[in-house]
């Protein structure tokens, strides 16, 4: 377990900044999530910490130590890429505590290591196959028991799920946040993927063009987005926008999908159309479009809509489920609402 | 009538594969199977005289053949030949190809530049070689002189000349195997690098423990190649010695050709080229069987 401390990190990439003066720190033994589009810096930001990049400015500290300049080994961290990054002419086993070998770890303590890991992550069948005769379920969890078998305090973890088919990638979510939890380990996982962020991370640090731009847990980003792009990036569908009614043209106003209701139409210009209906099971999807302007308006209903393409209806929502923006700098006007629980589990 | 249809498909499916195979069964029979079996029965004949045709004296030419010293010569000096330019072709060029993988400003020209000899005709190479020989002012010897050293004849004194045109080949082969290394090495990942290099693996340990073996399939290509350049390739023998000083340079290839053409005894030519072929062919089913099995392939 290591507190890990993230000082304005810098990285330039031939003048242009991919991770522009970031800090954070992460508690041990939390998950911590960098969330973002592609090219956000969530993944340099990683290889920084990792020391498979070199920073332009800022430091790294783990547990108090500076490993700013360290080379990877040093660094007291495992790591899980995106393509798993397994040797292809070793077998599982010889994969696994590749790492083990290489720091001179004798042969019955690997062994035992070995048999712990490949039990933990269900692996004990196919000790003697190579990556190619895996599944890509498979491998990620070789590459999961790679990093494991380390006993490193940290373990970083670049878009692991995201060669998955949806069905594993939910089953990795659960099983990769239950190891965390049950060995103790700080990590640091790098996703785009808004629902991993959301139902795995202790904290989320949500990123945009090299720099924070909101950190906190699932329930802040989600209950109190920082910004417009904030309310757009976290949650599905995304928050709508709803563009200044009346006296306040410099702020916009959110609303979340369920938030809202559809109420018959009202006959004035407020009212929408119906233009798409997408059913989930348990609930649906109404897209409306206003007439006054182009933005489609994604409403969340229980159940089955009643409502069909090209109906007209109203939009209606409790004025306390509003998020208002400053139009120009994008940031959140209105206070935190009050109900947000902001202890993690 | 189902079983008739049974024992008919596969029958067709036959016919047509050998039909689609014809062309280059026709071709590799009629350029090379039937050559080697022609040159086979040759070797069991004397060699047709203006008076006296070809008649069958069974393994006599084999015989002869093993009596001859040259062809003991030719041979020693064949397999010195292989067992000096092979591994440090292949060695150079690993070496060149890890050096051009690597990040480093002008890479492009470098590769270039180690490729060049690779595209040289191996005539034109026996030149430049023979004038950075030549005792007097050659490259090597106005360079020797330059630091005060004396003139050496490398091409002309026994114990030097076969190590000069050994040098050649190595020179000449090692661009040509640096491509294939280089083209092996952009395959393996980067974040396999990476990923070592967390787990504590030194650059060394790396590339004993990773690159090395994903090399193999390239280095046994090489090998095979390599093996059969050193037994093929006498441009520049002929170029720059001729076989000489005294059958110093002489390998099995220009042995072969100075019997057949040169002194018109066909039937030792055949018994020689029997040889050749035999030693060739084992030397491949070797490699293919000792690293066969370790190589990965992927």
């Amino acid at each position: 377990m290591s507190r890990i401390e993230v000082e304005h990190l810098v990285k330039d990439f031939g003048g242009r900044a991919a991770v522009n003066d970031v800090s954070f720190s992460v508690e041990r033994g939390a998950l911590c999530v960098l969330l973002g589009p592609s090219g956000c810096g969530k993944s340099t930001t990683l290889r920084l910490i990792a020391g498979l990049e070199e920073p332009t400015a800022g430091r790294i500290v783990i547990d108090g130590r500076d490993i700013t300049h360290l080379p990877s080994k040093d660094r007291r961290i495992a790591m899980v890429f995106q393509s798993y990054a397994l040797f292809p002419h070793l077998t599982v086993a010889q994969n696994i505590v590749f790492g083990l070998e290489v720091r001179g770890v004798a042969r019955a303590e690997r062994d035992a290591r070995l048999g712990k890991v490949a039990a933990l992550v269900g692996l004990s069948e196919y000790l003697t196959r190579k990556p190619g005769q895996l599944s890509g379920g498979q491998r990620q969890r070789v590459a999961l028991a790679r990093a494991i078998v380390s006993e490193q305090p940290v373990c970083l973890m670049d878009e692991p799920l995201s060669n998955l088919d949806a069905k594993l990638r939910q089953e990795m979510r659960v099983e990769i946040r239950a190891l965390q939890q049950r060995l103790g380990m700080t990590m640091i996982y790098v996703t785009h993927d808004q629902v991993e962020a959301m139902t795995m991370a202790d904290q989320v640090i949500l990123m945009k063009d090299g720099a924070i731009e909101q950190a906190g847990s699932p329930v802040d980003l989600y209950q109190a987005p920082a910004t417009v792009f904030a309310a757009r990036f976290v949650g599905a569908p995304p928050m709508n926008l709803i563009a200044a009614a009346g006296p306040e043209p410099s702020v916009v106003t959110g609303v979340r999908a369920e938030d809202m209701r559809l109420a018959p139409p009202t006959g004035n210009g407020a009212d929408a159309e119906v233009t798409s209906i997408e059913y989930l099971g348990a609930d649906t999807i109404v897209g409306l479009r206003r007439s006054d302007d182009g933005d489609a308006i994604l409403v969340r209903v229980p159940g089955r809509a009643s409502a069909r393409i090209g109906e007209r209806a109203a939009l209606a929502w409790d004025p306390a489920h509003e998020h208002r923006f400053d139009r120009a700098s994008g940031r959140r006007l209105s206070a935190f609402p009050p109900s947000t629980d902001r202890s993690p589990a | 009538m189902s079983f008739g249809l049974h024992r008919l498909m596969p029958r067709r499916t036959t016919v047509e594969a050998w039909l689609l195979l014809l062309p280059s069964v026709v071709l590799l029979a009629t350029f090379a199977h039937i050559p080697i079996v022609a040159t086979l029965i040759d070797s069991f004949y004397s060699t047709p005289r203006r008076n006296r045709p070809a008649h069958f004296v069974g393994l006599d030419n084999y015989r002869d053949m093993v009596a001859d010293p040259i062809f003991w010569k030719a041979l020693i000096n064949n397999l010195i030949y292989a067992a000096g330019t092979i591994p440090a072709a292949v060695a150079i060029a690993l070496a060149m190809a890890l050096f051009v993988d690597s990040r480093l400003p002008g890479r492009s020209l470098l590769r270039m530049a180690y490729f060049t000899p690779t595209v040289l005709p191996m005539i034109a190479v026996a030149n430049i070689w023979l004038f950075f020989y030549t005792p007097g002012y050659g490259l090597l010897d106005q360079i020797a002189i330059l630091f005060g050293g004396h003139t050496t004849n490398w091409l002309g004194s026994q114990h030097t000349a076969l190590a000069a045109v050994m040098v050649v080949a190595v020179w000449k082969e090692a661009g040509f195997f640096m491509i294939f290394y280089l083209a092996a090495l952009q395959q393996i990942p980067p974040d396999l690098r990476e990923a070592a290099a967390i787990e504590g693996a030194s650059r060394f340990t790396f590339f004993r423990r990773v690159t090395w073996p994903l090399l193999m399939p390239v280095t046994l290509f090489v090998l095979v190649n390599a093996v059969i350049n050193a037994f093929r390739t006498v441009d520049h023998i002929f170029m720059m010695t001729g076989g000489g000083p005294d059958n110093a340079t002489n390998v099995l290839l220009f042995h072969i050709y100075e019997i057949g053409f040169k002194f018109w005894d066909q039937g030792a030519a055949t018994a020689l080229t029997m040889v050749l072929l035999a030693l060739l062919g084992l030397l491949a089913l070797a490699q293919f069987l000792f690293a066969g099995r370790k190589v990965h392939y992927q």
